[in-house]
């Protein structure tokens, strides 16, 4: 579990003089489902491609284990793929899709037929053997996708947006079903993802990218909790980001409010990025906050109301999420536990809200 | 409905009047002697004309067998090439085409004649001269000559329509070069190459001119024959008209055949 099964060591890629990664560093755990995050572009594709051997790196080194496979031609890896599109067969059926690998390994019959059976209870599909893949719905050849990849016994798996192209009541059965698959496997999976609450709910560890850079690594919660900047912040789940200042250890200023917080080690009077999560938002009568606002839009999301606040001398509404409803055009006072305010170094690249999502 | 039926009907015009009608003749002179009274001795007369047709069939197989050699990978390579250079190459395989196919084959002549093109430059490194005209050979040059495209395109069709992700599926799945080859490629290419030895195999083995032009009459095959018949100094439209009718039969047959084995291929998975 503790052994690096794939080390990325300074990888850089660029394409037509435009960088995609950057001097990229990343180590996954034998065992772990790894997760790579991030908006169209930053470069989380390139990087699978880069481990399944489609695609060379401009400079760095790939090891898997302690062997360096640059030149390893992908057909040699012990890591399958379950690709974007399925890219399955379509002149075969369904056995024989699942059974591609083996027949070029030149297994036996029985053998296959055996491992076969066994991926198509592993991906609940039995009895559809025979059955053309272009008879299938999309959830079904994602499966099979799935079945395909792993009966070759991969060490690693690698999957690019599997479940892109499923509505999101497929999405979240297949969630819970690859997780499944991984634990009972214990093989590694490296997922491919630009949507955050697949990658919250799977993974072991989430490496958040943009521009090519890796901007935090770490287990779900620590990145939804504690965010190492702004871009993370602002792609894991929806936050108000304020510019603040950092009187001393644990005495932040923003809105024109002096709140205490749990973070320390910054500057005096250093400018910082304050990040707090809708949810962490505790809504009280106005007299009892330094920090108000008038309500603007209220909106019935389900399990809470998301409401827009407008406060005076901020560029951008604050974004609320709570149980109980304000009226619109309320003015309302707010006020945060200490704990729930994220102090963070000034981010200066983009935020994932202004990049153009796929 | 109807008004689709409408708008077909110019060309429905077309076929009844140039298809269909002059198919009814055929048929009529084929079952008639010269008197107008029902016979079938047209069709026995196949016996004397056998070795013509038996000519026809072999050398136009061994000329769609040559195609799809020197065509399939050409189809593939071109398939696989970026756009541009598959421009380029559609560009030098259509340029050809542009000129006359009389001319085309006429100029065939000249290259392969006793003191053609060929034999003057080997004469000039003191080889040959090779006899090279009117022989089967040059026959057979001729029809993979004129007809090559019509192989390489289909093929290239349906090839270029395989997403480059089957083949890193394959290559992921264990696949080297080969492998993608025969169990991704081909199998998927298969319907092209039907298309593809149809449209050479039928005018190979129905031609006449290549025959005459560079068989110089000595290697005549069916097409000759039929010509003959209908214009030559002594003609029998009867006898043509039934040769003809033979020679439709046993292409259909053949392409029944061909279209069978697509068939098959499509809905056995299990095999290989």
């Amino acid at each position: 579990m503790s052994e690096n099964i794939i080390s990325l060591k300074n990888i850089s890629v660029s394409f037509d003089g435009e960088v995609i990664l950057d001097k990229l560093n990343l180590d996954i755990k034998d065992g772990a489902f790894v997760t790579l995050l991030g908006p169209s572009g930053c470069g989380k594709t390139t990087t699978l491609r880069i481990i399944g051997g489609f695609q060379e790196p401009d400079s760095g080194d790939v090891f898997f284990g302690s062997e360096r496979i640059n030149d390893l031609p992908a057909h040699k890896r012990k890591l399958n793929t379950v690709f974007q599109r399925y890219a399955l067969f379509p002149h075969l059926n369904v056995y024989e899709n699942i059974a591609f690998g083996m027949r070029i390994q030149k297994k036996s019959e029985s053998e296959i037929r055996a491992k076969v059976d066994e991926m198509l209870k592993l991906v609940s599909l039995e009895g559809f053997e025979k059955r053309r893949t272009s008879t299938l719905s999309g959830g079904q050849q994602q499966r099979v996708a799935i079945a395909r990849a792993l009966a070759n016994d991969p060490r690693v798996l690698l999957l690019d947006e599997p479940l892109g192209a499923l509505d999101l009541k497929l999405r979240q059965e297949m969630q819970v079903e690859l997780k499944r698959i991984q634990s009972r496997l214990g093989i590694t999976f490296v997922y491919v993802t630009h949507d955050q609450e697949e990658a919250l709910s799977m993974s072991d560890t989430i490496v958040v990218m943009n521009h090519g850079v890796i901007q935090q690594i770490g287990s779900p919660i620590d990145i939804y909790n504690e965010p190492e900047n702004g871009f993370v912040a602002d792609f894991i789940g929806e936050s108000n980001i304020v510019d603040g200042i950092m009187h001393a250890d644990c005495d932040v200023e923003f809105c024109n409010t002096r709140f205490e917080c749990v973070d320390t080690g910054f500057a005096k009077d250093e400018e910082v990025d304050v990040v707090i999560r809708p949810e962490d938002i505790v809504v009280v009568p106005k007299e009892e906050s330094g920090l108000r606002g008038t309500v603007t839009s209220v909106t019935f999301k389900g399990v809470h109301y998301e409401m827009y606040v407008d406060v005076p001398g901020e560029e951008e509404e604050w974004i609320i999420q709570s149980t109980v409803a304000q009226e619109e055009g309320k003015e309302i006072g707010m006020t945060v536990d200490p704990e729930n305010i994220h102090i963070m170094k000034k981010y200066t690249g983009d935020y994932a809200s202004d990049i153009e999502f796929a | 409905m109807k008004k689709d039926s409408l708008i077909a009907s110019p060309f429905m015009l077309w076929v009844l009047i140039f298809t269909i009608i002059p198919l009814g003749m055929v048929c009529w002179y084929a079952f008639t002697d010269a008197s107008g009274a029902f016979t079938l001795a047209n069709i026995e007369t196949i016996g004397t004309y056998w070795v013509y047709l038996k000519d026809s069939l072999v050398m136009g197989a061994v000329a769609t067998l040559l195609c799809l050699v020197l065509g399939y990978p050409v189809a593939y390579i071109m398939s696989r090439a970026s756009w541009g250079a598959q421009q380029t190459m559609m560009m030098l395989l259509m340029l050809p085409q542009w000129m006359n196919f009389l001319l085309r084959t006429y100029s065939w002549m000249t290259i392969l004649e006793n003191n053609g093109l060929i034999n003057t430059l080997l004469g000039k490194i003191g080889l040959g001269p090779f006899h090279m005209i009117n022989t089967k050979g040059a026959i057979i040059l001729g029809m993979v000559y004129n007809f090559l495209p019509y192989m390489i395109l289909p093929i290239y069709s349906v090839m270029e329509k395989i997403h480059e992700s089957l083949f890193e599926a394959a290559r992921d799945l264990g696949a080297n070069r080969f492998n993608t080859l025969l169990r991704v490629v081909m199998p998927l290419s298969l319907p092209g190459v039907i298309t593809g030895i149809t449209m050479v195999f039928v005018p190979s083995v129905s031609t006449f001119v290549i025959s005459q032009m560079l068989g110089g009459g000595r290697n005549m095959l069916i097409g000759d024959v039929i010509e003959r018949l209908f214009v030559g100094a002594a003609p029998n439209y009867n006898v043509g008209a039934a040769l003809s009718l033979v020679l439709m039969v046993l292409i259909l047959i053949s392409m029944a055949i061909m279209k069978k084995f697509d068939d098959g291929e499509e809905t056995g998975g299990l095999m290989m």
